[in-house]
């Protein structure tokens, strides 16, 4: 048995409202390949980035209870987050509490307060959902539970920021063959090319989105992501594959805005990578949540014949 | 063509390093003063590492376009340089707010984070 076979399931708050189509297609996408989620009992926020700006250590001790539940109430080793930024944060949390003192002793005087076993770095191991399917079933085995195809279909990869950077906290990273380049990620490319799209040549696919500023600087935001859009429109692409729910809603919405406010249309869709994985699995659209998406992704299925 | 774009994205970085007081280098790194200054930019600002990529694929296709004149590989070396454009402008904008990026530091970095965590 793969030790990805069964994982203790962080999905974050994200996945809860605006990227509630990537909980239910990451769901949809790991029953389709036996893979079996199961939640985190009581999780709470990773601190995500308002609570690091205001004090990092706090951030780490909310990313420590969720690994602490995990490995000391439920017995995994393995935490899976498929949010970017929660990824990040529990790697970060990790990495503090296995180098610096003084994140160990905040964590464990809070774990106290808050009455709950404080974590150790070590006791689990932190994956994106990229790394759960990659490592747990492979190109290979994908292949073999195809259903269907997306044959036709041109697709930018779209890591973000958040899953590769910084370097230090991502150790598994650049080791050579089989494992993520922080450089060049390919994980999504690998999986989507064996459910048989065609991925472009795309040499945006790490830069930055404006996310992080999109309320404090909204057109500088818009303008980022038209870049964006429109470089993967000129490679040739038809949809933009996503695995950040941060990242997904800003483009999805920066695209509208950017048609309103600048007057710039962009017509390439954008779907997260399980929900294409999803169809090429033969699992509905709607259980993957197509239609709750901004771009229309429905039509572009239907017009490639791919669902 | 694919000179004055390097140049275009080298003066973006010079304008980063210049509002923070400091001289743009005229190093190298691996060949490009490009990289040189996306370092400099970066000490102290591990969000600036945000746009580390996008220097290094202006640098990959400084060199494509040096192999072979190609229209589309062009276009997208001209696409990676009005990104980085983009956001330095963006980051040149929130300094002042302070750093709200993925490698951020704290808003109150000064009043010491074992003060502000009061539990």
């Amino acid at each position: 048995m793969s030790k990805y076979e069964k994982v203790a399931y962080y999905p974050g708050c994200a996945l809860e409202g605006t990227a509630h189509a990537y909980n239910e297609s990451t769901k949809a996408v790991g029953k389709a390949l036996g893979l079996e989620l199961d939640e985190v009992e009581d999780w709470n926020c990773c601190g995500a980035m308002e609570v690091k700006n205001v004090d990092p250590k706090v951030q780490t001790y909310l990313s420590s209870r969720v690994m602490s539940i995990a490995a000391n109430e439920m017995q995994h080793k393995v935490v899976m987050a498929p949010c970017n930024g929660c990824y990040h944060n529990l790697k970060k949390a990790e990495y503090d509490l296995a180098h610096d003192a003084s994140s160990r002793e905040v964590v464990e005087r809070i774990s106290k307060k808050a009455g709950h076993q404080t974590y150790q770095a070590g006791q689990v191991e932190t994956i994106h959902a990229l790394d759960w399917i990659k490592d747990g079933i492979g190109e290979d085995e994908l292949k073999r539970r195809l259903k269907g195809s997306l044959k036709g279909l041109k697709v930018a990869n779209y890591y973000g920021c958040m899953y590769t950077r910084p370097r230090h906290i991502f150790p598994e990273k650049d080791q050579g063959p089989g494992s993520e380049s922080t450089l060049q990620p390919h994980f999504m490319d690998d999986l989507l090319a064996a459910a048989g799209a065609e991925n472009v040549d795309f040499p945006l696919k790490t830069a930055c989105c404006g996310g992080a500023h999109t309320l404090s600087d909204s057109d500088t935001s818009t303008r980022l992501v038209l870049n964006i859009l429109q470089a993967a429109e000129a490679a040739g692409a038809d949809v933009i594959a996503t695995e950040c729910p941060t990242c997904h809603s800003g483009l999805e919405m920066h695209q509208v805005r950017a048609e309103k406010v600048l007057g710039e249309k962009t017509k390439v869709k954008m779907l997260y990578f399980t929900q294409l994985l999803g169809v090429a699995l033969g699992v509905s659209p709607r259980k993957l949540g197509v239609h709750e998406n901004v771009s229309d992704g429905i039509s572009l299925l239907k017009e490639k014949q791919i669902a | 063509m694919r000179q004055p774009l390097l140049e275009r994205a080298e003066a973006a970085l010079e304008s980063w390093v210049e509002a923070r007081g400091q001289v743009p280098t005229r190093e190298t790194v691996e060949g490009f003063r490009l990289l040189a200054l996306h370092r400099q930019g970066a000490r102290g600002v591990p969000s600036f590492n945000a746009c580390r990529e996008t220097c290094r694929e202006i640098a990959y296709h400084y060199n494509l376009l040096g192999e072979r004149q190609d229209e589309r590989q062009e276009l997208m070396m001209r696409m990676l340089v009005q990104h980085l454009e983009l956001f330095v402008r963006g980051k040149l904008e929130i300094e002042g707010l302070g750093e709200f990026c993925c490698a951020s530091r704290p808003l109150r970095q000064k009043s010491g984070s074992e003060e502000k965590t009061d539990a």
